[in-house]
């Protein structure tokens, strides 16, 4: 059966100036899950922006296809909400006035006040409530800024939420606040949400499962590694997790130097570039005989 | 003693200019003589006529005040208030200028908007931009036939390019993430334009129409002088005519004070739509 959200043979290529192409991705395929916390992991330039607008709908794969609920993504839509890296709120409006913007797109049936009682109730829940709410933006810091914009993606239910970076502009003690807003706001719903960052941490605490995508050009989503954290999770207690560090280790390898070894190689084409599933996990294996290493199992789905 | 605030001392040297500046002027004017010590001579070419002399600030101020006292009276075509006059120079420039606002701001988000309508329209834009409206008289007063309306022409003409350009320039420099934004909203392209690219450009597309307006008010004055019958450059001329220098002063002062006014008022719409990023 077809997962919620899946990507099909997906390829992009750009002219690269002299007549040629350039691959950035080439026959990408995964899928995510409904209700599902998916993050994608790599390095600049791997292509994870492309991915991102893709199924934004704002550009268009050179080939291949998105899936999502049985019907293929075309152009933009209220069903795929976006929180950009930069907040991309309108500036002229007050931040109350940016949530309802999204959501009286959402539900023209509203009244005005059913949807300001909407739009007050989400800016609420990322902790944004009394005066603060008729400030513009440009009144507001980094951190606010980007709580609204998470709200206004919130409030109008998406069916899959897309993060770009969201906070990739953010200094490490607001990231870590916002974050915990985020689970929080997250735990609540059934949301589907597929995150881009390049913070190893920050995917470990947020994602189901992260999506390590190797080095462009011909970069490809290598591997889909599970994360075997239970819920819910909190960033000084997750640490302390059998796994957190066998997770973050491989990882980080993968960052370090597999990204890089397993960049360019061009792959069969007529196959699709299927993630190898990693699971790693040491709650089950204390008797595991190879001790500190990870225990690596590939599941080929 | 205390200290002014800046904007108080800044007014109080304005004031002191402006004392300096007026008594400089008095001075300057030699004494007129009284008609009985003038020759036979001086009275018939008019040398020892107050009116054929610049006049000094104080007959000017008497003449603002007279003016002033009574603006709308009309007392035949060529004896009409200040006000009437200015008020025939407003309508000429509203009235052309909203029509070249009519023209100028959809037109230039077209352009600003489609490449292609850029690159075809560039050309054009680019040869009537510097032709001076008044060039253009003498076309309008053959093709329209009708003094007022070839004013109302030049204005058009002469307000359009600024704010089509602005416009323009503003539509296309609106950040793409905010019309992403519109687009991840599925708005429709009326109410994108409306709801993001309007507010997003408007600081620019204002600035436009406040330059317009200012070469708009420019424009009028030597456009009336050519056309004639009313309007403040007609004034202007008509008093030249009549060697009334002080009349001429004092009309110098209301284009002035009028065209600031006006200015003052796009001022405080661009305060309006400002916004920082």
């Amino acid at each position: 059966m077809k997962p919620y959200l899946s990507i099909e043979n997906m390829t992009q290529q750009f002219p690269d100036g002299n007549g040629g192409a350039l691959t950035v991705f080439e026959n990408a395929t995964f899928g995510v899950e409904k209700g599902e916390f998916v993050v994608i992991l790599g390095h600049s330039g791997c292509g994870k922006s492309t991915i991102m607008n893709i199924l934004a709908g704002l550009a268009e794969p050179t080939s291949g296809a998105v899936v999502m609920d049985g019907t293929e993504v075309k152009g933009p839509s209220l069903d795929r909400g976006v929180v950009f890296q930069n907040y991309s709120l309108l500036p002229w409006l007050s931040t109350l006035k940016n949530v309802t913007f999204g959501v009286a797109a959402r539900h023209p049936e509203w009244t005005k006040s059913q949807v300001i009682e909407h739009s007050t109730k989400y800016l609420a829940m990322v902790g944004l409530e009394g005066d603060v709410i008729h400030r513009k933006p440009s009144q507001l810091s980094g951190g606010m800024r980007q709580r609204v914009s998470i709200a206004r993606a919130f409030a109008n239910h998406p069916k899959l939420l897309l993060l770009d970076e969201p906070f990739g502009a953010l200094d490490a003690l607001t990231r870590g606040t916002i974050q915990d807003e985020l689970l929080k706001i997250w735990g609540g719903t059934e949301q589907t949400v597929f995150m881009i960052t390049h913070d190893i941490d920050e995917a470990i605490l947020l994602a189901d499962r992260i999506l390590l995508m190797t080095n462009g050009p011909f970069a490809r989503v290598a591997e889909s590694v599970e994360i075997t954290i239970p819920r819910p999770r909190n960033r000084t207690e997750i640490i302390e997790h059998p796994n957190y560090y066998a997770i973050r280790n491989h990882l980080v390898h993968f960052l370090g130097t597999r990204s890089k070894a397993m960049a360019g190689a061009q792959s069969d084409k007529s196959h699709p570039n299927r993630p190898q599933t990693v699971r790693i996990d040491k709650t089950d294996g204390a008797d595991d005989p190879e001790g500190r290493q990870p225990a690596l199992r590939a599941v080929n789905s | 003693m205390p200290t002014l605030s800046l904007n108080m001392r800044a007014a109080l040297l304005s004031i002191l200019l402006l004392a300096f500046g007026l008594l400089i002027w008095e001075a300057a004017i030699p004494a007129q003589k009284l008609a009985t010590e003038l020759t036979e001579y001086e009275r018939l070419t008019g040398s020892g006529s107050p009116k054929a002399g610049v006049p000094p600030p104080s007959q000017v101020f008497a003449k603002a005040w007279q003016e002033l006292s009574n603006p709308f009276y009309d007392a035949g075509p060529n004896d009409k208030g200040i006000g009437i006059q200015i008020g025939y120079s407003i309508y000429r420039v509203l009235a052309g200028y909203l029509l070249a606002a009519l023209v100028a701001i959809p037109l230039g988000f077209l352009i600003g908007m489609s490449p292609i309508a850029y690159k075809a329209l560039n050309p054009f834009i680019q040869v009537l931009r510097p032709i001076s409206p008044l060039a253009w008289m003498p076309l309008a007063l053959f093709i329209i036939q009708d003094s007022e309306a070839s004013a109302i022409f030049v204005i058009f003409i002469c307000s359009i390019w600024p704010m089509l350009i602005n416009t323009a320039f503003g539509v296309a420099g609106v950040r793409s993430d905010w019309v992403n934004v519109a687009r991840t909203h599925e708005l429709n392209p009326l109410k994108t334009a409306f709801t993001v690219i309007l507010p997003a450009a408007a600081p620019t597309i204002v600035t436009g129409m406040r330059i317009s307006i200012g070469i708009a008010w420019l424009v009028i004055v030597a456009a009336e002088m050519l056309v004639g019958g009313t309007g403040i450059g007609y004034y202007v001329w008509n008093e030249w005519n009549n060697l009334d220098l002080t009349s001429v002063i004092f009309s110098i002062l209301m284009i002035g004070i009028v065209g600031m006014l006006l200015d003052a008022m796009f001022g405080f719409l661009q305060r309006r739509v400002a916004y920082v990023e």
